[in-house]
């Protein structure tokens, strides 16, 4: 019996994980339910995982994708009243300014999408992404907007985009956690809010893995203790817990094991997740992976590649912070080249393996940014940032079903408000469960007596957005 | 077309009585009686006689109003149909004066909603009864070794001591178990275990929540209240009405007005962008909701936006508890503990003063006052300026920094000008710039300042609510919508339960205490001692122990719940004496072997024909392994500690508010209970093991089963750390055995850890019985 799980538990992901649930199940295992076991999603989806490149603090979109040459001509003067008359915003005050930006936009792609100078790889694969410009949030500060965004809801305490997904699909890996959340940059506002599972169970929350120190908390054994010394003491506790699910007749016991085990396994199997030597020198050069600029975010997008090689099914890359309002001409080229070219190697790298076909990928922040002006020192013109703008701005998509090669959505001429097409983030939400095969109506948990659902009671399926 | 109320009656029977009627009057609307109709629903009048395009009803059912369409799920009414209700409003909507409804409500019949008798019996009749109409009898009493292990687990939180254990083992008096109950209940470490499952209820942390997350120094002061209060055995009703209303009780003492603290473990949102008013309401509304959860056991949160989908529950319900606490402003107060003694005499004003006049504080703050006002007057003039008045609403620390700066100067309380004049000097750099703030030194200032400050420690403070003096007119609000003002609301009690007593004039927080502990009152007795039964046998006699509504599970054993209720009350609400009648029980003592023939008839062990296994709350497991290895610092009470974590746990998070500075000394080993809370990137192990997040009320944990549980215990220092110190302590492997599992092994054990030990050491040995799953379990 020991040594047939201990055959079962060394085959890893490479087994059909279908036919290991059998397995596991006719020794017993299923007796208390591997509750990240793969799961069919209630329709055929185009995707099967996501991964979710976020800008924390709100790129903006006038400076990227949403050209607007009316702000030059209004460049220092107030917005028309017409447009201000009940507008609230975090910090600047309506009648604010406007700001000019000083971006160059060149049409790319067949399609001719609008991309300004500060992303000329994003630029290159223009073809590959949809572009929605008339992304809509109802929340203008940034953890409550990172809430909206990743919970579906403004306050605290909901399960994230990612656990509801696990929850929905389980993982189709044996040896990784199967919601990774990786980040470089700054922190965000969310904190682990972002990705922990509300009031799912622990097992769907997303597990960081971190830059420095263990990639994954506690994943190094102590100090002295190699993996054999590691394997033989979880020889003995599986011995003596059996001994002990014997005595006491607790099948939960099994489970426990179970968890050793597959904790034995991610320790043993994210040093090969690591370990980029058998990347070629070609694809390291295209994520920036060894240049300054671009190292850290290159590592993670390729480390999110490798992580859904291996089964993973929702990777979250946080990248921090696009919150510019002071110095937005200085801090927004920056953030540009920090995330540009890994970003766009990531969707390229994808695409030449036939892995984009069916993972989602989402690029965007929690809102957008005002064409309004804000000053921190008004006497330094230099210092000109903008501030918070949930009413329309742009993020993009691409992969699983996505129907690429188009532009949803128009803005004003000050890229304020919407004026086609608006897209809310439960809107995109809702998409994107579609897109894995739930109705998201209907992907839902009991709480506090009531059914709970990630787009709240919100939420339309985007069909412009999907082939 | 004629106009009369007799071309609209039938559409209204047919189309709008279903939700708008005499069974339900979903928004408060009803069409079927002509004054409430006129009246109108939460929102305000739904008809404008005369004019069909401002009267809500006709924009509704005609799909032009920007709300939802009705009837509900549909575009409006045929166009034929919603012209007639137009022509009707239009020719003055006359509705005949014997429209009058006849039944006003009918009263709800749910269990959980009615009175409740005393039925004879005790724990055990009721419990074996139940099992007798399955041929089941109780399981065997559990080993004493097992018995003491859990019933220590479950008062104190904390495993027993081996030689606590062989002592129990050898009593031979009848009343040897009664008198382990007793002991335990006399210990001060009941309090700490029990306060955890309250501290849960009342989603207590130590830092805000909201991005920036800052700490909250004092938060640990009200925490200090509910372990005394819980030690002492603060009979519930008491502790209800210090912790609603405290600081309204007849010269409420210090440690009243600190129970109120309860109320003031919301999140904080201290971004530049959040409208204050807004997170007031959300506050109050969580206020409202959680004094539902915890004490009624009901979903009120549901009904923030709308009627309860399927209780009884109305908006307009929400809102009368909403009332309550919109008359509460936060105020932080000075709460020394017996022991403390007020430093801060003269000598300390005086340096203070000092400081202040070197650096010419007061020369310069009547100035930036004046142009602070007048910048919030008008807005948007000033952009530097702005952004300064936006951080006096939201950065003043131990106080309004708003409410004192409109205050005139001689109004103003010596703490008043403290907190302000502290504000001043920390963030004037908002207003002039940091060049200038620079030249003026104000950094230096403040470093001196706090520097002062920890030389001279204040006396410890206590977040606490406080009546306004003037009753405010609360509203409803339509679709939850903080801006959106509906129906003026009083305080009340929900109308579906038993009236609320007051003494005149608006309700109060005080009257609420006293409706939620009047022995009429049918959820709160109930609602409390299930959860006292969920945390000894692993689930509630009702399940959803946070919900006793109508989609909540019904009691496995109703009379047994009401037994216990009405016992709980007799004993002048004692939670001892009602925990001591539920230990001493053969019900509780059963052993929690597995029986097969339970497998399939009772799989959830709702029957009780056993004990359950339980793995032990985070906490727990880490005070056991600590315990063990003989590491615990046991000292009771204090402020929270931060024990060594992982470089970068906090990096996730935002700002400065998350710096991990790791306790001095032996702080590090104190219990779980004290460990510090940061609500957006907490101590992993808390998250790892299921302790919740803290943001909403929370009354049962989950216990999951995950690989990063077994990451933690593996590798973690800590428990690396405890089994070295429980390796040393032990000479042989039975002694490391019995500290850490308070039995002898087997001797397959024996001889499988024999073989452990030949090949590693007794370290690595110590390591494997920290990991095994009996170690976190309680049996």
């Amino acid at each position: 019996m020991t040594n047939r799980r201990k055959f079962l538990a060394s085959l890893g992901s490479g087994f059909g994980m279908v036919a290991l649930q059998h397995l596991l199940a006719q020794d017993g295992y299923s007796a208390v339910g591997n509750p990240m076991a793969p799961k069919a999603p209630q329709f055929p989806g185009k995707a099967k995982r996501v991964i979710f490149l976020f800008m924390e603090g709100a790129p903006s979109q006038m400076d990227l994708f949403d050209p607007k040459p009316a702000l030059q001509q209004w460049h220092g003067k107030s917005l028309p009243p017409s447009l201000t008359k009940d507008l609230k915003l975090a910090f600047i005050k309506p009648t604010a300014t406007i700001l000019g930006s000083p971006r160059t936009f060149q049409k790319y792609g067949p399609q001719g999408m609008d991309i300004s100078d500060l992303l000329p790889h994003t630029a290159s694969i223009a073809g590959d992404l949809c572009f929605v410009r008339s992304m809509h949030s109802d929340q203008f500060n940034h953890h409550p907007g990172q809430l909206k965004l990743f919970t579906g809801h403004n306050q605290v305490g909901r399960p994230a985009m990612g656990s509801w997904v696990t929850y929905g699909l389980g993982s189709e890996s044996q040896n990784l956690p199967g919601f990774v959340v990786l980040s470089s940059g700054s922190g965000t506002s969310g904190g682990s809010d972002n990705f922990s599972s509300g009031f799912l169970p622990t097992t769907y929350a997303g597990t960081p893995f971190r830059s420095t120190g263990d990639p994954i908390l506690y994943l190094q054994n102590p100090e002295g203790i190699d993996a054999a010394k590691q394997r033989a003491r979880l020889d003995a506790l599986r011995d003596l817990n059996e001994m002990r699910q014997t005595a006491t007749g607790d099948e939960e016991i099994s489970s426990r094991i179970h968890s050793y085990e597959l904790a034995f396994r991610m320790q043993s199997s994210s040093p090969e997740l690591l370990d980029f030597s058998a990347e070629s020198q070609a694809t390291k050069d295209m994520y920036g992976i060894g240049q300054e600029a671009t190292n850290a975010y290159g590592t993670n997008c390729l480390l999110a590649r490798r992580m859904i090689e291996r089964g993973v099914r929702f990777v979250m890359l946080m990248h921090g912070s696009w919150d510019h309002h002071s110095s937005i001409n200085t801090g927004l080229p920056k953030q540009c080249k920090t995330t540009d070219q890994p970003a766009a190697a990531l969707i390229r790298d994808l695409k030449q393996r036939g892995l984009l076909e069916d993972t989602l990928v989402v690029w965007g922040g929690e809102f957008g940014r005002t064409p309004m002006s804000e000053f921190r020192r008004p006497e330094d013109a230099s210092n000109a940032g903008r501030d918070h703008n949930p009413n329309g701005y742009t993020m993009w998509m691409t992969g699983g079903g996505i129907k690429t090669g188009q532009v949803i959505g128009k803005t004003d001429d000050f890229s304020l408000n919407i004026l086609e097409d608006k897209v809310d983030i439960n809107d995109l939400q809702a998409t994107m469960l579609h897109l894995l095969g739930f109705d998201h109506t209907k992907l839902t948990y009991r709480f506090m007596g009531r059914e709970f659902r990630l787009t709240d009671v919100h939420g339309h399926v985007v069909e412009k957005m999907i082939t | 077309m004629g106009a009369d109320y007799s071309q609209v009656e039938p559409i209204f029977q047919a189309k709008c009585y279903a939700c708008h009627g005499p069974g339900k009057q979903t928004s408060g609307f009803r069409l079927d009686d002509a004054e409430a109709a006129r009246a109108g629903g939460y929102g305000g009048k739904a008809i404008v006689p005369g004019k069909s395009a401002e009267s809500e009803l006709w924009l509704r059912v005609s799909g032009k109003s920007g709300h939802m369409a009705m009837p509900m799920g549909s575009k409006g009414l045929p166009a034929e149909e919603a012209a007639r209700i137009a022509a009707w409003i239009n020719a003055g909507a006359e509705f005949p004066t014997t429209l009058k409804a006849t039944a006003k409500r009918t009263q709800p019949r749910h269990w959980a909603y009615q009175s409740f008798t005393k039925p004879s019996g005790n724990i055990d009749g009721f419990v074996s009864s139940r099992l007798a109409k399955e041929n089941l009898k109780l399981s065997p009493e559990a080993d004493r070794a097992t018995l003491l292990r859990r019933l220590s687990f479950d008062l104190i939180g904390l495993p027993p001591a081996p030689d606590e254990v062989r002592a129990f083992v050898a009593d031979r008096s009848p009343d040897a178990y009664a008198k382990q109950v007793d002991r335990l209940l006399a210990s001060p470490h009941f309090g700490e275990k029990w306060a955890r499952h309250w501290l849960d209820q009342a989603r207590y942390a130590d830092s805000d929540g909201y991005e920036k997350d800052w700490a909250r120094p004092w938060a640990w002061r009200w925490r200090e209240w509910v372990i005394n209060a819980i030690n002492r055995d603060m009979p519930f009703d008491q502790f209800t009405r210090e912790q609603i209303a405290g600081d309204l009780l007849a010269n409420a003492t210090t440690e009243q007005r600190v129970a109120t603290g309860f109320h003031r473990n919301t999140l904080t949102n201290r971004e530049g962008g959040i409208d204050n008013q807004q997170f007031r309401f959300e506050n109050i509304a969580d206020r409202a909701s959680t004094v539902g959860s915890v004490w009624l056991g009901l979903t009120m949160g549901c009904a923030q936006c709308h009627d309860h989908k399927y209780d009884p529950i109305q908006q307009k319900d929400f809102y009368s508890m909403y009332a309550f606490f919109d008359n509460a402003e936060e105020e932080d107060i000075e709460a020394p503990l017996p022991s403390e003694k007020d430093v801060r005499g003269a000598e300390y004003t005086a340096k203070r003063e000092t400081l202040i006049a070197e650096y010419k504080v007061r020369d310069l703050q009547p100035d930036w006052e004046k142009n602070m006002l007048q910048t919030s007057a008008e807005p948007g003039k000033r952009t530097d300026w702005d952004l300064a008045w936006d951080c006096l609403l939201k950065l003043t620390e131990g106080g309004d920094g708003e409410r004192i700066m409109r205050k005139p100067v001689t109004k103003r309380t010596q703490r008043d000008k403290l907190v302000l004049e502290t504000h001043f000097v920390r963030n004037y750099h908002f207003a002039i710039g940091q060049p200038a703030y620079k030249k003026l030194k104000f950094d230096e200032l403040d470093k001196k300042l706090r520097a002062l400050d920890e030389e001279y420690p204040p006396l410890s403070q206590a977040y606490t609510i406080a009546e306004e003096p003037t009753p405010k007119q609360s509203h409803l609000r339509v679709r939850g919508d903080y801006k959106t003002l509906g129906i003026p609301v009083e305080p009340g009690a929900p109308s579906f339960l038993p009236p609320l007593a007051k003494h005149d004039g608006q309700a109060t927080r005080s009257d609420l205490a006293n409706w939620l502990v009047a022995p009429e009152n049918p959820l709160v007795s109930r609602v409390a001692v299930n959860r006292i039964w969920q945390e000894l046998f692993g689930a509630g006699l009702v399940k959803t122990s946070e919900d006793f509504g109508v989609m909540g599970s019904r009691p496995s054993h109703p009379e047994l719940l009401n037994w216990l209720a009405v016992e709980f009350i007799e004993s002048g609400w004692s939670r001892k004496a009602i925990l001591r009648k539920i230990v001493l029980s053969a019900t509780y003592r059963q052993s929690s072997n597995a029986r097969p023939e339970l497998n399939e008839l009772d799989p959830e062990n709702r029957l009780l024909a056993r004990q359950s296994r339980l793995r032990l709350p985070a906490e727990a497991i880490r005070d056991a392994a600590l315990r063990v290895a003989g590491l615990l610092d046991t000292k009771i009470g204090g402020p929270s500690v931060k024990p060594p974590q992982p470089d970068g746990v906090t990096a996730l998070g935002y700002s400065s508010g998350t710096k991990w500075q790791v306790s001095p000394g032996t702080e590090r080993y104190r219990r779980g209970v004290y460990i510090h809370y940061q609500r957006t990137t907490p101590y992993p192990l808390l998250s790892n093991f299921d302790a919740p997040r803290s943001t909403v009320t929370s009354c049962r944990r989950t216990r999951s089963n995950t690989p990063l549980q077994a990451l933690n215990l593996l590798n973690d220092p800590v428990f690396m750390e405890a089994a070295e110190h429980l390796g040393k302590r032990a000479k042989t492997i039975d002694e490391a055995f019995e500290l850490a599992l308070l039995r002898k092994p087997t001797a397959a054990e024996r001889a499988r850890l024999e073989r452990f030990v030949a090949e590693n050491n007794t370290t690595l040995m110590a390591s494997v019985l920290l990991n095994l799953d009996e170690f976190i379990t309680r049996e």
